[in-house]
Order: C-alpha cells, then structure tokens, then sequence
C-alpha cells in the first residue's frame, strides 16, 4: 500500500501550508483534522522502515517505525491537537502554521531513522518553534528568542558534527545505539542534552517558555524536550552519566521553582524536574526503567500540558501570571481551577491519576538496581514536586489571598482542550494497561499494589501538611515581584561584563601600543630625514627636483629622436 | 458595584474544615504504616514511618533552603532588562553583597 510511505511529519506540513491562504471556520476545521487523519493514518502503520533511500553513499531512512518511536509519535498526536484545540481562538497565522511545522517536526524527529533526517528536523524544531516566542511581539520576547535560537541551533550544530564524526567512525549513519565512546558519542550527547535541558545547558527552557506566547508555550512545552529524551532513549540506554545527570535535574529546579514568582516559569523548572525521571529511567537502562522513562515522558506531555493550558488560560483572562498578583481566582474560574487541580494531582503522582503509573516505574527500577541514593534523590523530589507544582501552582493562582480579579473561565475551546487533557490524565491513571501495552517491553508491571500506593499517598499527603505547617507558621517565602539569579546570569550578565572589561583593557594597551609605536616611529623618520637633508644638502646643494625631472626628460626626448631617424 | 457574594472559602469555617480532613487523612495514613503489610525493596522503608516523616521533613528543608536561596539569589523584577546597569554593576548594584556572592 502506497500509503504507507507516506511519512508521519507530511500530513502535517502540508497542513501548514493550507492552513496558511485560509481563514476563519476552514482554516480551524483543517487545523484540526490534522492530528486526527494523520493519527489513525499512523494506527495503520505496521512497525518496519517505510522508506529508505540512499544520499551520498549513506543509507538514509526518514521513516522508521517501530514500538519506541510509536510511542512518541502517538503522544506528539495527542498534544497537537490539545493544543491546537486549546489555540482555535488565536487570529494569528505565523503562530498558527509555525505551530504545526513545529509538531509536524518533532513527529519527523521522532521516526526518524537516520542521524541525518535526525539533524534536519533537530533544527526544523528550533526555526519553526522560535515564531512562538516571538509571536508575542515585546522587545523583550524579542530577546528571548533570539537567545533561545542561538542556544538550538548550536545544539543542532554540535549534532552535525558529531553526526560528521559518527559517519567517519562507523561508516553508517543509521540511528540507534551510540553510547559514550569516541568523540561522536560525547558530541552527539551533548547536542541531545543541550535540548534535553541538563544541568548549566537548561536556561533556555526557564527563559523562553515563561514568555512565548499563551498558546505556544502549550506547543512548547510538548515537543522540544520530548524528542531529545527519545534520541537519549534510542541511543544513550543503560548510560550510567544519566543516572546521575537526571538526579541532578530532578532535584535542583525545584528549589528554584519554589521561590519563582512567574507561574508558567515556575512550571518551566517542574518540566526540568520532570525531565530528570526520564533521564534517570533511561540512564538505568533496565526494561522496566525505560519503560518508566517513556511512559512518564508519555504522561508527562498531557499533565504538563494541562498544568501550562490552565496557567495560560488565567494569563489569557486576567493579563497576569505572577503569583504575586493572582488568587482568589476559584470564585469566578471554578471550572478552570478544576481542572488545574486534575493537572496537579498527575503530576504530583496521586493514585489514580497518570503521574502515579508512570513515575513509580522509575523509582522502583532505581531501587531493584542498587541506586539507594539516587532512589532517595528521587524520592525528595517526588515530594517537591508535589510542593512546588501541586500546591502552590493552584493555590497561588486559584485560592491564596483573594486579588480582587473577577473574571470568568476562559473560551470554549481553551476549556474544552484542558477538558480532553484532564480526561486522558484520570483515564490513564485508572486504567494504565492500555497505556502500558504501547510499552517497548513487556515487563508484567502493576503500579497499584498496597505498598506503593500506600507509600505514595504517605509521601504526599505529610508534604501537603509540611505545606500547611510552613504556611500557618508563616515561614512559606511570600510571592515576591523578583528575578531569580540562575546559571544563565552568567552567559546574561557576568560574560558580558566580564568581555566588556577584557576589551577595554584591551582596547587600552592595544592603544598605547599604537602611540608608543608611533612615537618611536616619527623619532626614527625624523633622525632619517635629518640625516638625509643633510646628506642632500651636500651633492644636491643647487639642483631642485624638478630640473632633474626636467633633464630626464629631454634625455628620453632625443633618445625617441633619434630612433624615429634610423 | 460591589461584590457581596460569599463564595466557599470566604468562610473560615470551611477552611478548616478542609484543614481537619487534611489532618484526618494524614493521621489515618500513618496509623495504616502499622496495619498493611509492605513488600520492601529497601531496609530503610521498614523504618516507623519512613515515608510521612521523609516526605514531611523533605518539604521543610525543601522550603527553608529555597528561602535561604532568595538571600544571594533574588534580584529586582527588571534585573536584566535595565542595560545602563551592565556598566556600572560593580558599583551601584542595588544587592552589592549578593553580586559578590554569586561570583564566588
């Protein structure tokens, strides 16, 4: 069947373009179908490479198919269209076809099948994704997009050359199993971490998603990230530098997101936190933690998603996102507070909700593997997570002290998207076997024992009391209008400063030099010509230039005479 | 015009009341560590309670770090939009202490 060839990304992009010269109702309904037709279109792909050609003496193979890369393009379906639901209201066509390039790469990038094609949708993701920030049109989202730009594209650029690199070493260019030796592996590594927000390479994320626009950080937050935790899962599996990586990226951003004022920005470092299981997952490398790092990764975009459509939804409404000046917002947004909290209670990873069936798959592979202290790790930030995103993302923006905002619950299409979210969440959360099914491997897994649930529940509900306890004592930080200084300040602020001060000090010595050397160099002239004119002034006391001149020219005039003569 | 209308957690009551739950549940929860019998992976959760007081302790180190954090970390709203300060930073930070701080 000719279908078949047909690769998952092109229904997408050809999308974007129709849906670029239409308007209105048509370009909505288009916008829509997309996901729809390209996802029951994916449905009957059987797993195999669909197409393959070759380029320069190297097999290339854009459309590989297999129980990994289903998985992906699956969730990448389901969150282009949450999330082109949650966006039918915006008039704005550079967003909106921007948007589903932006989807229609991250679903290319996920069934790609050789580095190259990988390469290629690596930097579609950062060209097609920047308009989202910039769609926002302030200086200030100017900048950030700018700043995000350069950051990907470098990352894809360390791509091609470790792509470069693994073409020399291997003579292939398939894309599967790499690992950590040689220089190819480390650039390659460090290109997916780069998009995979590690630890010192993570500001991009903090920076840009607060301030893309309501709609894009939805897309955003979907895609870019994903798709490097599946480069990771394809080939840095069992990596033991992810373990401590992920551990690392789970644990930090949550102090940070405790005393972050921006909701959405406070979101920004869950998704880091979040990220951190994944990778954690996928540097124990056991069947049961990359299971547990691809179907959180799979719950992850919904609930994240949730969490950002409904913090969206009050910036929509209200024209405000920091905490500072939100709350009291359940009296007039019951419905959006509602599903916010569904949002929350995923993430958070209370039974019954889709966090729990994912996540405890990771922390029960890095027990059954001997990480004892990154299951520890693990285990705190679990509990913060639940602080940070769970309670004071709703109780910031929904409850807290009343801001004396009224406004009422957001568009249709903005709830009925969170709607779609929050159902996916509970019905994942109950019935995780469907999810399960869809796993790379089958490892017989059942989250809802009495241990773990108990467990969990323990965990969550004594953080909800230290949450209280800080609260009543009055010992929680205050939402603060501030600016948190993370790493970026040094690429922000202290490089700046830092070069500024190098050149002009080099700009002085260098001047200096200049004057010295010039000095030196009119004394010498000087003493020369003084030497010379007085060298001249004996053999050429009386005979002026000119009459030199003047003779040399009567000499050329005869000697032409008289050649003319002969 | 004036909103007068009482809306759910205008009402302390109600706010304790979903206080009392809370500690209901938390109660409940750590009577059940005694009643269910865990399969453990690790010596550590057969300790009394380990999960509440993990979770409960985690959070309160979690928060006061952060607060501790904000000391060194915290800046004005428009740190990095005012470029007349990149210049004279050194001199005229509005937090000198917590410049040097971060440098270190």
């Amino acid at each position: 069947m000719w279908m078949i060839e047909i690769p998952a990304f092109v229904p997408f992009f050809i999308g974007a373009l129709i849906a670029g010269f239409t308007r209105g109702t048509l370009r909505n309904a288009i916008m829509v179908a997309i996901p729809i037709i390209s996802a029951f279109h994916l449905w009957t792909v059987p797993e195999g490479i669909h197409l393959q050609f070759t380029f320069l003496d190297y097999q290339l193979s854009p459309y590989r198919v297999d129980k990994l890369s289903l998985m992906f393009g699956y969730v990448f379906h389901i969150a282009a269209l949450i999330a082109i639901i949650y966006s039918l209201h915006v008039k704005d066509t550079v967003q909106q076809v921007a948007a589903i390039m932006y989807a229609g790469s991250a679903i290319g990038a996920a069934f790609s099948g050789d580095l190259l094609t990988l390469f290629v949708f690596w930097e579609l993701l950062a060209f097609t994704s920047v308009f989202l920030i910039l769609a926002r049109r302030t200086q200030r989202s100017y900048a950030v997009g700018m700043r995000y730009l350069i950051i990907q594209v470098l990352s894809g650029v360390i791509l091609l050359v470790g792509t470069l690199f693994y073409a020399a070493e291997n003579g292939t260019l398939a894309f599967g199993y790499i690992g950590l030796d040689g220089v190819s592996g480390w650039l390659i590594f460090i290109a997916f971490g780069i998009k995979c927000a590690f630890p010192f390479l993570h500001n991009w994320l903090t920076d840009a998603y607060p301030e893309a626009t309501v709609t894009g950080t939805v897309f955003l937050a979907s895609f870019s990230t994903k798709v490097a935790v599946y480069a990771l899962a394809r080939a840095y599996p069992g990596t033991e530098l992810l373990i401590y990586i992920g551990a690392a990226m789970s644990c930090f951003p949550i102090f940070f997101a405790v005393i972050e004022n921006d909701l959405r920005r406070v979101l920004a470092y869950s998704l880091i936190n979040q990220v951190g299981f994944m990778v954690v997952g996928i540097g124990i490398g056991t069947a049961l933690a990359v299971n547990g790092a691809v179907s959180h990764a799979f719950a992850h975009i919904i609930y994240k998603g949730l969490l950002l459509m409904s913090m969206g939804a009050v910036l929509h409404m209200t024209g405000k996102i920091n905490g500072s000046e939100l709350g009291g917002l359940y009296k007039t947004m019951p419905k959006t507070t509602i599903l916010c909290i569904v949002g929350a209670a995923s993430i958070s990873a209370f039974p019954l909700f889709s966090g729990f069936v994912s996540k405890s798959m990771v922390m029960s592979a890095a027990l059954e593997e001997g990480y004892d202290w990154i299951w520890l790790m693990l285990l705190f930030s679990a509990a913060g997570v639940f602080h940070h995103a769970g309670i004071k993302i709703p109780y910031f923006a929904f409850f807290a002290h009343d801001s004396g905002i009224r406004v009422s619950d957001p568009p249709k299409n903005m709830l009925l998207a969170m709607a779609i979210a929050a159902g996916l969440c509970i019905a994942i959360g109950i019935y995780p076997t469907a999810l399960y099914s869809l796993l790379p491997y089958d490892t017989g897994y059942n989250p809802y024992d009495a241990t773990h649930v108990l467990a969990q529940t323990q965990l969550l509900f004594f953080s909800a009391l230290a949450f209280v306890w800080l609260n009543l004592k009055g010992m929680y930080p205050p939402e603060l209008r501030s600016t948190n200084l993370d790493f970026d300040w040094v690429y922000r602020r202290a490089l700046p400063i830092a070069l500024q001060n190098m050149f002009a000090i080099i700009w002085q010595v260098d001047n200096r030099l200049r004057q010295a050397f010039r000095l030196k160099l009119t004394m010498c002239l000087t003493y020369i010509a003084t030497k010379n004119s007085r060298l001249s002034g004996l053999l050429s006391r009386n005979y002026p230039s000119g009459s030199m001149a003047m003779w040399v020219a009567v000499v050329l005039a005869t000697y032409l005479f008289v050649s003319f003569i002969q | 015009m004036k909103n007068d209308k009482k809306y759910l957690f205008d009402d302390p009551k109600n706010i304790k009341r979903v206080l009392h739950i809370l500690y209901g549940c938390c109660v409940f929860l750590f009577t059940l560590d005694f009643v269910i019998h865990r399969h453990v992976m690790h010596s550590w959760e057969n300790l009394w309670g380990f999960y509440p007081i993990y979770g409960f302790v985690g959070c309160v180190i979690l928060v006061l770090v952060a607060t501790w954090m904000r000391t060194f970390l915290m800046r004005s709203e428009d740190y990095y939009d005012d470029k007349q300060r990149v210049t004279d930073l050194p001199n005229k930070g509005i937090n000198k202490e917590g410049v040097n701080n971060v440098d270190d």
